[in-house]
């Protein structure tokens, strides 16, 4: 039987210059920081609480940080050493305070003891491996995903354990692994398929023996990432596991990768507003995600790194491992020198990523990708009423509407256009002709609207 | 790193780069097509019209955008507004009126309610309607295409009651289609505004709906009403009107719905004008009476959004 199946155009979106230029640089590891700044909130939902406090030694791997709250996710400390402050730190994505804590090294990065239970560099003993996943319980291995600190890595940062733990009623026939990368210059996914491509599969195994093997489980890849699709083609194979994994080939065309058009494009159903993928018997998660399960449930070691790719106008782009809480401007030096006039710093691609003003923000759990651009200040100009951004909207909706009413503070009036169905993937201000930033207002109107429910 | 402070703007941080100067530009250019039908049929004079009226509107936007003292952009929207001004006015306007007609078009219609995106009417036609208003005996005499002979005779316009001027059908359809006939400056060639409809339909800047249901509805009520269908359709000021007006993006609806409410609007009214009406024509009048309800259908016609559900009453 065939794995790859080869299909699927999209239903609408843009065609993006790609400027994958990181595509073909293998992961490398950036030297363990002397300093980390851990923030205690790195996931959707409530945020952590500590458990250590001023003055207290870690080792690299341990709980620092954890809430009684169920939809939240563990902070492991990522590098050993000494609590010695714990201070404030912006977040750029909702402009608030958070509290965040910082380890200084004490230069041995001393992990937790590990119980591994499998080693994945062994040459081909899958079955045996399948017989270890086989042999736990699924809650156990939720407990495991729980401790371990797993959020989804995509960008939303929705505790994992929480989306593997679906309420009774809603019946999972089809998981699908996210790995479109459809945003331009990012390539962080792309390479763990390629270098970490045993862990991703095997991840998704125990991710579907969690949801007691639903139906259909397809990993969905872009067709611009030709030798990922090959690569985990011939590893489905290999590992045996071509009678349940499929893989989907799909059209390179922006947003593929967010979650309601991609179940559309795949298997036809159509999220309702204000529903999740569980509502239409899908569950999805991304490549990164996949890995880290492996390793949490393997290997037992928490989320304390990630890859990110740290690219645009810089000098050496790179692929990096880079331990959780590393600030940015150490990404940046080992990538070597930023162009002339670079104005923008921005975490995650340039669709959908958040502008900084410093670099003394550290990476975090959502975080796959730091762009560092030269490019000219937006000017805005009146709306013409050209309809081009109501014809490219992914969701169907009428963007200019939000714009009109934010300006004249209607909040409500947005609500009956359905703002809260708007998935910000930025297609409406890419052809706006008026270089008017709707999703700006956008995020306005729904923080407006936000607050006055409260 | 040299700078440590970044600049901070919404996502995206890329754009796609098809800037309303662009947009215009584009229109600009498969006006020029009409442009040259003009040019070829009535004479030098008609370069001294579309001259005059686009100078006149490019720097009347100028001077007003200076008195409100907002930048002025140089987005050729004005260029267009001029350009589309002239071809709708009959070959042998005096040219001062050309000068009134595009100064009403660019103060009043345009920057008097705000400027380029707030207009309800579509300035160029507004100014037109105007003008016919004010100078109705100016705005109506007509001439047969001279060829580069000024003197030229007086004549009618294919739709009014007094033309006769075709032996036979074939002949009247070829003169038609090629533009050999009266009528204003810029409609009379089918051919050559179908070339400059063409390049904005592939370059997607207008959308098919509005001028393809406009044309059919004509055609279709035409044919109801026992009319000569293809003439219906080629004369006048239908095929300019339908793909170069009634497409203007300020003034047409944006969803898809209210495009196909706005174009058969606009067919309907064109037959009602033409026939029962005591003008010839009725397209300048037909887009401006459905500029009006563009708010209107704005505001109520709305496409579902994906994964649309009903709300329950009382949820």
């Amino acid at each position: 039987m065939n794995i790859v199946i080869k299909k699927k155009r999209a239903f609408k979106g843009l065609y993006l210059p790609e400027n994958k230029i990181t595509a073909k640089k293998p992961i490398e590891m950036l030297p363990v920081p002397d300093k980390v700044v851990i923030p205690l909130q790195q996931n959707i939902g409530a945020p952590c609480e500590f458990i250590v406090e001023r003055g207290d030694t870690v080792k690299t791997g341990q709980k620092i940080a954890d809430s009684q709250n169920y939809v939240s996710a563990p902070i492991h400390a990522s590098i050993s050493g000494k609590v010695t402050r714990i201070i404030k730190v912006v977040n750029p994505v909702t402009s608030t305070m958070m509290d965040s804590v910082i380890i200084e090294s004490d230069g041995e990065d001393s992990w937790i003891e590990l119980k591994k239970l499998f080693d994945i560099k062994k040459p081909n003993d899958f079955s045996g491996l399948k017989k270890i996943i086989d042999s736990i319980d699924g809650k156990e291995i939720i407990k495991k995903i729980r401790e371990a600190g797993i959020v989804g890595l995509g960008g939303a940062t929705f505790p994992t354990h929480v989306k593997l733990n679906p309420p009774q009623d809603k019946k999972i026939d089809t998981l699908i692994l996210n790995g479109c990368e459809c945003e331009p210059f990012i390539t962080s996914d792309h390479r763990v398929m390629l270098e970490h491509g045993r862990e991703v599969l095997m991840g998704l195994y125990i991710i579907s023996k969690v949801l007691l093997l639903p139906k259909n489980i397809y990993i969905a890849i872009e067709e611009n990432k030709e030798d990922a699709i090959i690569h985990l083609g011939k590893l489905v194979e290999e590992m045996g596991l071509g009678s349940i994994f499929k893989i989907i080939e799909l059209e390179s065309r922006y947003p593929m990768g967010a979650e309601k058009t991609l179940i559309r494009t795949i298997t036809g159903r159509t999220v309702p507003m204000g529903g999740l993928p569980m509502d239409v018997g899908v569950i999805m998660n991304n490549i990164a995600t996949s890995k880290s399960v492996y390793e949490a449930v393997i290997e037992g070691r928490p989320m304390i790194d990630r890859i990110v790719t740290v690219t645009g106008a810089i000098e050496n782009p790179k692929n990096l491992l880079v331990r959780l809480g590393t600030t940015i401007d150490r990404l940046i030096d080992n990538c070597g020198k930023t162009e002339n006039g670079v104005n923008y710093l921005i975490i995650g691609g340039p669709m959908m990523g958040i502008s900084i003003v410093n670099t003394d923000f550290p990476v975090t759990k959502g975080m796959n990708c730091l762009l560092v651009r030269k490019s000219r200040v937006p000017f805005e100009q009146n709306c013409i009423n050209c309809g081009r951004c109501v014809n490219i909207c992914p969701m169907k909706l009428m963007p200019l509407a939000y714009v009109r009413y934010v300006k004249k503070g209607d909040f409500e009036v947005c609500r009956e256009y359905y703002i809260e169905n708007c998935i910000e993937c930025g297609c409406c201000s890419y052809v706006c002709p008026a270089n008017i930033p709707i999703v700006g207002y956008i995020k306005t109107g729904k923080n407006q609207l936000l607050k006055v429910v409260d | 790193m040299e700078n440590d402070k970044f600049l901070i703007s919404h996502a995206p941080h890329i754009w796609g780069g098809f800037s309303t100067g662009k947009t215009m530009f584009v229109v600009v250019f498969a006006l020029l097509f009409p442009t040259v039908a003009a040019i070829y049929f009535f004479g030098y004079y008609a370069i001294y019209i579309i001259l005059i009226s686009t100078a006149t509107a490019v720097l009347s936007e100028f001077v007003i955008k200076k008195l409100r003292k907002k930048r002025f952009i140089m987005d050729g929207s004005a260029i267009v507004t001029g350009l589309l001004l002239a071809l709708t006015l009959p070959p042998r306007i005096p040219l001062w009126m050309v000068v009134v007609g595009a100064f009403f078009s660019i103060a009043i219609v345009k920057e008097a309610f705000g400027g380029l995106g707030y207009n309800i009417f579509n300035p160029a036609l507004a100014g037109r309607a105007f003008l016919s208003v004010c100078f109705p005996k100016e705005m109506t005499s007509w001439i047969i295409p001279p060829h580069f002979n000024y003197d030229a005779i007086t004549g009618a316009t294919p739709l009014s009651d007094s033309f006769t001027y075709h032996a036979d059908k074939f002949s009247l359809y070829k003169d038609l289609f090629f533009g050999n006939r009266g009528g204003s400056l810029g409609e009379t060639s089918v051919m050559l505004i179908l070339i400059g409809a063409a390049i904005l339909l592939l370059l997607r800047i207008i959308d098919w709906k509005i001028p393809v249901l406009y044309i059919g509805v004509v055609a279709l009520g035409s044919f109801l009403m026992g009319k000569d269908v293809l003439f219906q359709v080629m004369a006048g000021g239908l095929m300019i009107g339908a793909f170069f007006m009634a497409t203007d993006y300020v003034t047409s609806p944006v969803t898809w719905k209210g495009r196909i409410i706005f174009a058969v609007g606009l067919g309907i009214l064109t037959i009602l004008l033409r026939n029962f009406s005591n003008m010839p024509e009725g397209v300048c009048f037909s887009i401006l009476i459905m500029n009006a309800f563009v708010p209107l259908i704005d505001k109520y016609v709305r496409i579902k959004p994906f994964g649309f559900v009903r709300k329950k009453k009382n949820a």
